[in-house]
């Protein structure tokens, strides 16, 4: 039976059957009826070596090609520093559970109230909890916050320059849990707020989704949209990317009740799509309506600092059906992530590489501008580190180009647009060299 | 053994309410703080909002507890009971003192279809 | 050990930093251009420390924390096994970390077909038709497994199947994940043993009912010995049979899902198949299904083409997306290592060493804790606490002396059919040895708990802090360092 993972010795197994009392393993399931017990062989490959192992993940990984990246689309290229996945690395965090024991757990607690606390900053609302699952689903759990807090109200906007794939999950949501959706239209790349305000006007609104920076990467402008949803009892949430929040207005500057969206711009891998985090930040009156998580401050027995779960009550393993959420669990690795990267990013390294980013897409989009091949998709339009242009030319033709040289070009949206993203990673070389090819 | 006063109604679960002129003030019972422990918040409904007999009004959470307040009359909301906001520990102390919420009744005559203290002593000894 | 109780924001230091960004020019700083009113008005108070600041304090955090690798976790429903240190290395490799979600097919190949091995092996473990791995833990796959039971009576114009059944000793998450489904709980009694009253599950089938949600062996770790009985009435009446994965473990190698009856299933990688559990996530938490409800699961997906290469698509009868991308790749890999480790020869041993330790433990310890039910167990039992209930201690109690002693808690207080529930599982991944030192201790504190209980009563004594005020945590939530500094302030 042995195997290094199953420390189980032939003389181990004897010792513990005579103490339980019976002869064979087998004796142990002969409460399994005999019909539904599984007598074939799995169809898995033979076990394999560390050596073999090895090989066959690199392999694997010989037929992936990582790129020079100048796509977003939610997922960016942000430099993650060394530092983080030598920490991440100590298995005294990775191979712990919940913190439901506090006394051994004051590591992962610690973390996590650090993380609420840099969410918190960045956001600029009063609670965050520990992470969701990742930025759609939060946003699907900013809707069901919204929904319960507006009471009677069961009608959710969402303008459709939120990222199409959020747009997607929460749509999936609201179908099955029986809440209505509104998609608000949007006009030359932004949120057309008069749209929004005649279906606020029908005083059914729980609340509204809005983007910052949108789809696009535009910085769409806000000015008294809270006070339009306030005066009508609905509330507002803004999805949010976490990394542009450290220069850009924040949710809680635009006077919204909940921030929500995708924590992978804060430094994580690309990693094919996840782990990332969600994240989930309100203003303290809708704190117990909040999903998920929390960690509080509080003392021991000999008033010492420390830090615990706490609002539990609102959670599934108490209030099952009639819980805020079914989550139980939250990103908690990457929440140590985030925090370990806006740590050593600081307060200065957070506005810098966004005006890196900034200034890099700003380039790349003008000698596109003056190459005559391509026209701005929404002229006068002020963006951070993404961009929209259009174009006559073949965009697959010349992605495919790029992608022979090693480079992901932009996200082609159709009608001759195309969508590029520009992190602190990305040098002006690079830039020259990607103008040179979709030219050629 | 937890207090139960003779003048009130009950409802079997575990409000207590007082009707004076048509306005039924609403708690839970001794029985009720002693079983969830230290209490921590008090989710209440707010003034004009229309409650039902039987129906879901608010809950009350302790640390690792939380149990749903069941309307025992149906009406208006008139009152809530702010103090509890800061102070949910206030029902703990005392259950009887510190009340909910304030019901201007629909229908006095269902204050007359709850438990009274010998009834709901019945319910607490199970 | 020192203590050590500093935040990150408490290191900070104006002008300190921790990290280097190129010096760059585009010859024109179009950042300074940005329209204020766009702009943060306030900045961000973020920590200002050096990199090494932020290494010695995470390693100190670090030291405060209890992980599989310090010590044994006998966590009952969490299956606590080994993380294998060659799959975090796997899954570390560039190749997979360093590609795109939206690259070109093309170029993801790899990662596309670790995908799809990994999607068939649980298929033949599981012995369903097919799955999906983007749910991203197993509560989201429970939610997404129950979407994909409504699709499929929404399909078949079954609209009033709006009811689900669950056992009143269920999993939190089950009933949870139900309502977020939009679909209304039912409970159905569990008999004195754990297991469903079959008697008591017939009135309930009739035809609003949209299926059942089990997990087998129950949440007590009992097998259901009726499970062929209640899949057919199931079945019969129109419902579907929903397997709560989390209590997998000892069925490796012994029963598949599929075979019992059950139509829809999650499995959470990170307890069954060694993935670590991150102190909270990431997990994942794979959906399989029956071949009739393969169309309905969730976009986008993966598939094979004719021509060896994989593809992602979307189906048009799919129930929606419920991520962004793929899921939790990255958590992935690492199952995925953990099945080519074992193979097909060790995976078959998982489920009976794990259901071997359980029993041995209990046996061991029946004098002492009190056993409500007798036999043969799966993976995990439960004692409702000590024996002996004249000295007061509770199962808290002794939670929380296990601390003392290097050991991590059993689940408590859960489920909560008993008063005082101990919830015990040792995975197949611990020796003898191990189980011998924690019983030996178990039988210590019981001995303690007699001859002086007020020691065990004010355990945790030795950890670096102790019993935590939770009644001021909860009553006045400190959120974040901003508010704490303002409370210390007051």
């Amino acid at each position: 039976m042995s195997n290094k993972f199953i420390p189980h010795t032939e003389e181990d197994i004897r010792v513990m059957l005579d103490k339980i009392g019976v002869d064979t393993i087998d004796d142990l399931y002969s409460d399994v009826p005999a019909e539904v017990v599984y007598k074939e062989e799995y169809d898995v490959p033979s076990a394999m070596s560390e050596i073999e192992l090895r090989k066959h993940f690199e392999t694997l990984g010989k037929k992936n090609k990582p790129l020079t990246i100048f796509a977003g689309g939610g997922v960016y290229d942000h430099y993650s520093p060394s530092v983080i996945n030598h920490l991440l690395a100590r298995s005294e965090f990775y191979t712990a559970y919940t913190p439901y024991q506090p006394e051994i757990s004051q590591g992962t607690l610690q973390y996590i109230f650090e993380y609420q606390s840099i969410i918190s900053e960045l956001t600029g609302m009063e609670a965050t909890n520990a992470s969701m699952y990742d930025g759609a689903t939060a946003t699907a759990e900013a809707m069901f916050m919204m929904v319960a807090s507006a009471k009677k109200r069961n009608r959710v906007l969402i303008s459709s320059t939120v990222a199409d794939r959020v747009v997607e999950v929460v749509k999936t949501y609201a179908k099955f849990h029986g809440v209505d959706i509104t998609i608000i239209p949007e006009k030359n790349g932004i949120t057309d707020l008069d749209a929004m305000k005649e279906e606020l006007a029908k005083g059914d609104v729980a609340g509204v989704i809005l983007p910052s920076p949108n789809k696009y990467g535009i910085l769409e402008d806000y000015t008294g949209v809270a006070d339009c949803m306030h005066a009508e009892k609905a509330y507002m949430a803004i999805n949010a990317d976490p990394s542009a929040l450290a220069v850009i207005r924040t949710p809680a500057e635009w006077g919204a009740d909940i921030a929500c969206g995708d924590g992978q711009s804060l430094g994580m891998p690309l990693n094919f799509g996840g782990p990332y985090l969600g994240y989930i930040s309100c203003a303290k009156g809708m704190l117990r309506k909040m999903p998920g998580r929390v960690v509080g401050a509080t003392k021991d027995a000999d008033g010492k600092r420390a830090y615990v779960l706490t609002l539990q009550a609102r959670e599934q393993h108490i209030r099952r059906e009639k819980a805020t959420s079914n989550i139980c669990s939250n990103q908690s690795l990457m929440a140590l992530y985030a925090t370990i990267y806006v740590a050593l990013m600081g307060k200065q390294g957070m506005k810098e590489l966004n005006r890196i980013a900034c200034d890099g897409a700003h380039y790349l989009y003008s000698k596109l501008i003056e190459s005559g091949k391509f026209t701005p998709a929404y002229p006068g339009l002020p963006f951070l580190k993404e961009f929209v242009v259009k174009t006559d030319l073949d965009i697959e033709a010349i992605n495919s180009r790029l992608l022979d040289n090693g480079i992901m070009g932009g996200i082609n949206l159709g009608e001759g647009k195309v969508a590029f993203a520009v992190t602190e990673k990305r040098t002006k070389e690079e830039i020259d060299n990607l103008v040179t090819l979709m030219l050629s | 053994m937890s207090k139960i006063l003779e003048n009130l109604r009950y409802a079997d679960s575990h409000e207590w309410v007082k009707l004076e002129d048509g306005i039924a003030t609403v708690g839970i019972t001794d029985y009720a703080q002693h079983a969830l422990g230290s209490i921590v918040y008090v989710d209440m409904p707010e003034e004009g909002d229309e409650v039902t007999a039987g129906e879901e009004f608010g809950a009350v959470e302790s640390v690792k507890a939380a149990s749903d307040l069941i309307s025992p009359v149906s009406g208006t909301v008139i009152e809530i009971n702010t103090a509890l906001e800061d102070s949910p520990e206030l029902v703990n102390e005392d259950a009887y003192g510190n009340w909910i919420m304030k019901v201007e009744v629909s229908d006095p005559a269902e204050v007359e279809k709850l438990l009274d203290a010998e009834g709901y002593a019945k319910i607490c000894e199970e | 050990m020192k203590y050590y109780d500093k935040l990150i924001f408490e290191l900070s230091r104006p002008g300190r930093k921790g990290y280097e960004l190129p010096a760059t020019d585009f010859g024109h700083d179009a950042f300074a251009e940005m329209p204020a009113t766009l702009m943060r008005e306030k900045d961000a108070d973020l920590p200002e420390v050096s990199e090494l600041d932020v290494v010695r304090h995470y390693t100190n955090l670090s030291n405060k924390n209890f992980g599989v690798d310090t010590g044994f976790y006998p966590l009952g429903s969490c299956t606590m096994k080994y993380n294998p240190k060659i799959n975090e290395e796997l899954a570390a490799l560039p190749a997979f970390t360093q590609i795109h979600p939206l690259q070109d097919e093309k170029s993801i190949q790899g990662a596309l077909e670790l995908y799809w091995n990994l999607q068939h092996a649980l298929s033949n473990i599981a012995g369903l038709y097919e799955f999906t791995l983007n749910p991203y833990a197993g509560a989201h796959g429970e939610l997404t497994g129950l979407m994909v039971m409504r699709q499929y009576h929404i399909a078949n114009g079954d609209l009033k199947r709006t009811k689900v059944i669950v056992p009143d000793s269920a999993h939190g998450t089950n009933p949870a994940s139900a309502m977020v489904a939009g679909l209304q709980v039912v409970e159905v009694k569990s008999k004195p043993n754990g297991s469903i009253d079959v008697e008591d599950l017939k009135p309930l089938l009739d035809d609003t009912v949209a299926g059942i949600m089990m997990t087998n062996p129950n949440t007590l770790g009992m097998f259901e010995t009726e499970i062929m009985e209640i899949a057919k009435l199931v079945h019969e009446a129109g419902g579907l049979l929903y397997y709560d994965g989390a209590n997998l473990n000892p069925l490796l190698g012994k029963v598949r899902p599929g075979d019992m009856g059950f139509d829809i299933m999650h499995i959470n990688l990170h307890k069954t198949f060694s993935t670590p559990h991150g102190g909270g996530g990431p997990g994942s938490g794979p959906v399989g299904v029956v071949e009739k409800l393969a169309k309905f699961l969730p976009n986008p997906r993966v598939k094979k083409n004719s021509d060896g290469s994989f593809t992602i698509t979307t189906d048009e009868d799919s129930l929606g997306s419920i991520s962004t991308f793929l899921g939790n790749f990255g958590v992935m890999m690492k199952a995925y290592a953990y099945i080519l480790t074992l193979g097909k020869e060790n995976l078959k041993n998982v489920g009976p060493m794990a259901t071997l330790n359980a029993n041995y433990i209990k046996e061991s310890l029946k004098d002492d804790y009190l056993l409500p039910i007798e036999g043969v167990c799966k993976h995990e039992f439960v004692f409702d606490g000590l024996k002996d209930k004249s000295t007061g201690v509770t199962t808290l109690n002794v939670a929380k002396r296990l601390l003392d002693y290097g050991f991590h808690a059993p689940t408590i207080y859960f489920p909560l059919l008993f008063h005082e529930s101990m919830m015990i599982e040792p995975t197949e991944t611990e020796a003898l040895e191990t189980l011998d030192e924690f019983i030996e201790v178990m039988h210590k504190v019981a001995a303690e708990a007699k001859e002086n209980p007020d020691l065990v009563k004010d355990a945790p004594v030795t950890t670096l802090v102790r019993k935590l005020d939770e009644t001021g945590a909860a009553k006045n939530p400190i959120l974040t360092y901003r508010h704490l500094v303002s409370e210390d302030n007051k």
